[in-house]
């Protein structure tokens, strides 16, 4: 079990400020993330592009944002857990909480700051019949650990980049490999599509275009999948494992399930410190709502750091706060 | 202002009046209206939260860009007219035009 003082669910831009706020006041903080990196929606979907409206910087790239927030909070030592999704929050009787993710990672902390952001970004999924059924018996959205597919029978669906080059990694990995695009022509990196074409013309991979997903067969294990072509033609492959790869989209998740008062996907918290209703919850950032809100990075920061203040009493309960300033004190790192 | 009418999940329509001179995209005026837009990259055509069919006036407002093209292509579905409701200015072209909400996000 992984302990802390301050758990923060969410590594975006709001999330990784926050630590530092936290830092000035000695609190330590974990960040759990369902994202592989942190960052948040600024690395996973518009590294490249540059923001005009954090203060000081007349104009910063997304990705160099989360770098330098990463150097910035650096002499607090965050930890983090990535790729896992929090599923769970239990309450203990001196007033902490035990977080479990989806993987059972748990981290125990005094307090929670939710700082997710538009929630945890889940996997598009076609719509198949029965395809929750076979979610975990041969449907997967992500290749955790190619060694999975390794001598399996694996189809592929999507014609983004992640379905390109993950047909060309399986190809070598997998006793076959078939990718089935809706479309004749790929509009991911030109080379990754000119690779693809050369290993269907190799006869190293089954590429089958203008197709669409149609229906799923097994009996508790998936064993068939059938296909429908332009000319509505369906053909049936069988198969071991099919991986739709449809991109991203986020979704509230199991933050719904809290017992947190929720309006239009928000979370709607107290403006005086950003508590919600429950003790020891905050939420931070484009999750939570208030007269007025402005989804902001940098009235995220502003809230991490009045949010921060009002936690220190549960860290330190036989404390008194004082307010420093980083200009008289410095950044004192533990 | 231009009328058009949007098509929401269940199949209802409802006729919109927007102004046609504030630069506003069809994104921002579908959530103005509580309809339930994620629109997460904030409309960079990004995300493609905000996918809507073009059911009737797809030859005024033309067909979806490139940049929207990389988008829909990610989706597990889309259609001939599908475009991104971020990409889509609000002018006098949108006049009579309806635009059905598309996508599982929305």
């Amino acid at each position: 079990m992984i302990t802390t003082d301050i758990c923060i669910i969410g590594a975006g831009p709001v999330g990784l400020f926050a630590v530092f706020e936290a830092g000035l006041l000695k609190m330590r903080c974990h960040l759990i993330d369902y994202l592989p990196q942190v960052g948040g929606q600024l690395s996973e979907i518009y590294p490249q592009k540059p923001i005009y409206d954090i203060p000081g910087y007349p104009e910063v790239k997304a990705q160099e944002l989360v770098d330098n927030l990463m150097e910035q909070i650096k002499p607090f030592k965050p930890t983090f857990t990535l790729g896992e999704r929090v599923d769970h929050l239990a309450k203990q009787s001196d007033g902490s909480y035990i977080i479990t993710t989806n993987d059972k990672t748990q981290v125990h902390a005094q307090v929670i700051v939710i700082a997710g952001g538009l929630g945890v970004f889940e996997p598009r999924k076609p719509a198949l019949e029965k395809l929750d059924h076979f979610e975990g018996k041969g449907v997967t959205y992500m290749v955790k650990n190619p060694e999975t597919f390794r001598d399996k029978k694996v189809i592929l669906a999507g014609g983004g980049d992640s379905a390109l080059d993950w047909t060309i990694y399986l190809s070598k990995v997998a006793q076959r490999v078939t990718l089935v695009h809706r479309n004749e022509t790929f509009r991911g990196a030109p080379d990754s599509a000119s690779k693809v074409f050369d290993l269907a013309n190799e006869g190293k991979i089954d590429l089958i275009l203008s197709a669409n997903l149609k229906e799923l067969g097994g009996n508790g294990h998936l064993n068939t999948v059938k296909l429908e072509n332009k000319s509505k033609e369906e053909i049936t492959i069988d198969t071991d494992y099919l991986i739709p790869l449809f991109g991203l989209s986020p979704k509230l998740g199991p933050i719904a399930d809290w017992g947190l008062s929720i309006d239009k996907n928000a979370i709607e918290v107290d403006t005086r410190d950003y508590s919600t209703g429950v003790e020891r919850i905050y939420a931070i950032g484009d999750i939570n709502t208030y007269p007025g809100k402005l989804k902001l990075i940098l009235c995220g920061f502003h809230e991490a750091a009045i949010m921060m203040h009002s936690a220190f009493k549960y860290v330190y309960p036989d404390q008194k706060l004082s307010f420093k300033y980083t200009t008289v004190n410095g950044v004192n790192s533990f | 202002m231009v009328k058009f009418t949007v098509e929401d999940h269940d199949g209802n329509r409802q006729e919109i009046e927007a102004p046609d001179d504030m630069g506003l995209s069809l994104m921002e005026v579908l959530k103005a209206s509580e309809y339930p837009v994620l629109a997460t990259c904030g409309g960079m055509a990004l995300c493609a939260t905000c996918h809507v069919e073009v059911l009737e006036g797809e030859d005024e407002l033309g067909d979806a860009t490139d940049t929207e093209l990389d988008q829909l292509e990610n989706l597990p579905e889309y259609f001939p007219t599908s475009r991104l409701a971020c990409q889509i200015r609000i002018s006098p072209l949108m006049e009579g035009s309806v635009i059905k909400l598309r996508g599982e996000d929305n």
